[in-house]
């Protein structure tokens, strides 16, 4: 009995262990949550949500920390990357899906893996020695501009955008598109009226995760925007992001402009926080149906 | 004779389903018992029982008692470790670990404390030639248990259970997924054990239960319908079901 | 009629392999541009010798000793942390509200973007810890970083243990805890493996978060109390600041190599044992959730 009791007893104190080492996910979340908040709460509080989110003059020196320039900066690198993201990453989906054969799925693939595995700061290096001096070239100007951010952006969100809807085309019932074909229809129109309507939820999940993690990075655009936290009259301008302006300034920042920073960081995390949601909802739908 | 194995009144559900009604059996030692009957029976549920194996199954329930040597596997001071050494279970599908044979044989024993490296070579040959494996492999013991045909992985699991040094073996179908001359040698095996253990079996397959039973016992919708020695179930049933059973009229 | 459908067809047709040319078409653009300008530089003394003059002259010893550094460190505390709670959230307990805020939690991990890692490592570990600029702070803030995909392919990897095994081991009167110790730990073992390396991938090339955390000092990190310069870091300061083009070219060809060597280990171990874990690659937690979703739907 004895045995039997030290047994259960180690076993229940595995099991008490194994919950501790789970929950470290948790802890982790609540103490991100809890620092930003703490650092960033101050500022928030002092000059109220509306002035900070509103604010078209975001100036440290002068304690000005609008932060309308960094949103509007973040929209439309993020924009400009859905824009040329999503038709080539779904295109290149369904090509994976439904064209490609096996061969060249099993060559295209491990690209596509190794595009999702090139560092952040490498994009940034590639876009700052090659884009931004064809963009001075070309569009004349610094170079230096939301559109060479949003060009980069959308290069690196294309392997989330394409694994997530090709695994979403992937999913629909073959039956779906068997009915299809057996009425008639040829391969494409069975693409685009069935397996694509079908696969919608999926694919419009994949463009949300996609545009979260183009809010969300930091290096590339630090390289490539310019970092000027004006709101920008084109696209051909610099501008800042929300991430670029955190990077940038927190070397030196101390003080309320460091918790400005932080400010900016809620208000990221909070924008990150709607957008997973939004995919998680989605996925939740691709389930359901 | 002693009892080995006694249910009383035993019930079990699913959540709501009642998968076992009133179960009473008494299992003699050192004989095989074969429990037969259509699929979904609740045969290999009750099989399951004496081991506690549907423990692993979190919305089981259970009412009544399963007696083993005089003491309920039910009662809740009952060292399940102990149990299931002493109750060994061989599934269908044979289960060999991931491992080398050597280690498959082993790993009961070291789990349960010995390290003599003398004691487990030992334990390892004894258990192989037990399980009439030893001739096959005995040249081969690192190599990989997955290596092994499907009889052989089967008999390699009746050897894991008989180095653990069990008293009950409890066979759910294991010739079901082997061909007709591993599942020969299956029985025989059988027949060989019956001298030391006491054997519980469940199967699909009539002859076979003829062949190697001593006592057979007939469940029909969570009920055991019919229990008695062998030739007297098969020969003279008492019961209508268990005739239109035997005579292939319904399962 | 049948005609212009077809020639529809034929059109859409080549737009879709256009779309897919353009996607290998920028890989291949990047990394042979980068690796043209970058490999001749790349040399022995290159990688063993330490920089002068802020990295304008020299090698970058010291910072691929300080990205091996943090590497490691981040995993040494991210493995068994991940591989525990795989196995806590696959083998102790029903999915019921306390797996749902882990698993919420640990998406929510995967989403949050390394530059607010970097902030709540700098406020939490950095300033609050009094931990400083360090290989220790940068190698925590990564470590949660990396947990998601620690944690997902861990769990896909002792689910995919087949029930068998734990019967066989539970029927010999192992207990809980032995058997998956000794039976299916050992059996996931290649999709454990499989997830640590992509966790390896992701702290090489990480920035931000390194950034805000290890501080960026350029010598040769000893303690796991200094501060240090990791590769990623390293270039970024040589490209941003303009100090040397050639060695800026060189570092992000290591980087790339790096990454296509560690992705070409994890494919051929996933290939040899066959485990759905492509989504992995991308971040695409949620993906797998869903993938989790559907199979202990069904």
């Amino acid at each position: 009995m004895t045995n039997q009791e030290r047994t259960n007893r180690k076993e229940r104190n595995i099991r008490g262990l194994l919950f501790g080492i789970a929950s470290v996910a948790v802890t982790g979340v609540v103490l991100i949550i809890l620092f930003v908040f703490k650092e960033g709460w101050p500022v928030l509080f002092k000059y109220g949500p509306v002035a900070l989110f509103t604010g078209k003059v975001w100036q440290p020196m002068t304690a000005d920390y609008g932060m309308l320039p960094l949103i509007v900066g973040s929209t439309y690198v993020t924009l400009i990357a859905l824009v040329i993201g999503v038709p080539l990453g779904v295109g290149c989906a369904v090509f994976l899906a439904e064209i490609a054969s096996e061969t060249i799925g099993k060559m295209i693939r491990p690209a596509i893996n190794l595009l999702a595995g090139i560092p952040s700061v490498v994009y940034g290096f590639f876009g700052l020695v090659l884009l931004v001096p064809f963009l001075r070239m070309t569009v004349g100007g610094l170079g230096f501009s939301l559109l060479a951010g949003g060009i980069i952006l959308a290069i690196m969100i294309l392997p989330t955008i394409i694994s997530v809807s090709e695994d979403a085309i992937r999913a629909t019932p073959r039956e779906y598109k068997e009915a299809s074909l057996a009425l008639g229809a040829n391969h494409w129109q069975t693409i685009y009226k069935v397996l694509i309507p079908a696969a919608r939820s999926g694919i419009m999940a994949a463009v949300v995760l996609g545009m979260g993690r183009a809010i969300g990075e930091t290096m590339a655009v630090i390289m490539i925007t310019g970092n000027t936290p004006l709101i920008p009259k084109s696209l051909f301008e610099p501008g800042a992001t929300l991430t670029g302006t955190i990077g940038q300034e927190w070397a030196y920042a101390s003080g309320e402009h460091a918790g400005a920073l932080f400010t900016v960081g809620i208000l990221l995390f909070g924008l990150i926080m709607i957008i997973n949601s939004i995919a998680l909802f989605l996925f939740g739908k691709k389930v359901e149906s | 004779m002693d009892l080995k194995v006694k249910a009383q009144q035993f019930n079990l559900y699913y959540g709501n389903f009642q998968a076992l009604k009133e179960i009473n059996m008494e299992i003699f030692p050192k004989t095989v018992t074969a429990l037969i009957g259509p699929s979904g029976c609740g045969k290999s549920t009750f099989l399951r029982s004496l081991n506690r194996m549907n423990d692993l199954i979190d919305t089981v329930r259970i009412e009544g008692r399963i007696i083993l040597d005089g003491n309920n596997v039910y009662d809740p001071k009952t060292d399940v470790v102990a149990l299931r050494k002493k109750v060994g279970m061989v599934f269908q599908k044979p289960n060999p670990f991931p491992m080398s044979i050597y280690d498959n044989i082993a790993y009961g024993p070291r789990v349960h404390g010995i390290k003599d490296k003398l004691r487990l070579n030992e334990l390892v040959e004894r258990s192989l030639i037990g399980a009439a494996l030893w001739d096959e492999v005995k040249d081969r013991l690192q190599s990989p248990a997955l290596r092994l045909s499907g009889g052989q992985q089967q008999r390699l699991c009746i050897a894991r259970l008989l180095a653990v040094e069990p008293e009950v073996l409890l066979m759910d179908e294991p010739a079901s997924a082997l061909d007709p001359i591993s599942t020969g040698k299956i029985e025989d095996l059988i027949g060989e054990l019956k001298k030391n253990y006491t054997i519980i079996i469940v199967t699909h397959n009539m002859q076979q239960a003829a062949r190697i039973s001593d006592h057979l016992g007939f469940f029909l919708l969570g009920s055991l319908v019919e229990y008695g020695l062998t030739e007297k179930v098969m020969t003279n049933p008492e019961r209508k079901e268990t005739e239109d059973y035997l005579t292939g009229r319904f399962g | 009629m049948r005609r212009i459908t077809k020639y529809t067809q034929g059109l859409a047709f080549v737009l879709l392999w256009v779309t897919a040319l353009i996607t290998i078409g920028f890989l291949l653009l990047i990394v042979f541009f980068i690796l043209k300008e970058g490999l001749p530089s790349v040399n022995w003394e290159f990688l063993t010798a330490y920089p002068r003059r802020m990295g304008r002259e020299g090698g970058i010893f010291p910072t691929i000793i300080a990205s091996l550094y943090l590497t490691l460190a981040s995993l040494v505390i991210a493995t068994p942390i991940g591989i525990g709670a795989a196995i806590y959230l696959t083998e102790y307990t029903r999915e019921g509200a306390g797996t749902k805020i882990i698993r919420f939690a640990t998406e929510i991990l995967a989403g949050v973007p390394s530059i607010i890692f970097g902030l709540f490592g700098f406020a939490f570990l950095v300033t609050f810890l009094k931990l400083g600029f360090s290989i220790l702070s940068g190698a925590i803030t990564l470590a949660l970083m990396l947990l998601p995909t620690i944690i997902r392919t861990a769990e896909e990897a002792i689910k995919s243990v087949p029930n068998s095994y734990r019967e066989g081991s539970l029927a010999l009167g192992a207990t809980k805890w032995v058997t998956i110790a000794k039976v299916v730990i050992p059996a996931a073992l290649p999709g454990i493996v499989t997830g640590i390396i992509l966790g390896v991938g992701r702290a090489i090339g990480e920035t931000a978060a390194v950034w805000l955390t290890v501080g960026g000092a350029l010598r040769l990190p000893i303690s796991i109390m200094d501060s240090a310069r990791p590769m990623t870091l390293h270039l970024y300061t040589l490209a941003a600041e303009g100090l040397s083009l050639p060695r800026a070219y060189a570092t992000a060809s290591i980087l790339i190599i790096c990454i296509w060597i560690i992705n070409t280990v994890a494919n051929l171990l996933m290939a040899r044992f066959s485990l759905k874990l492509r989504a992995q690659f991308f971040h695409g937690e949620f993906e797998a959730a869903f993938c989790d979703k559907a199979i202990s739907g069904g």
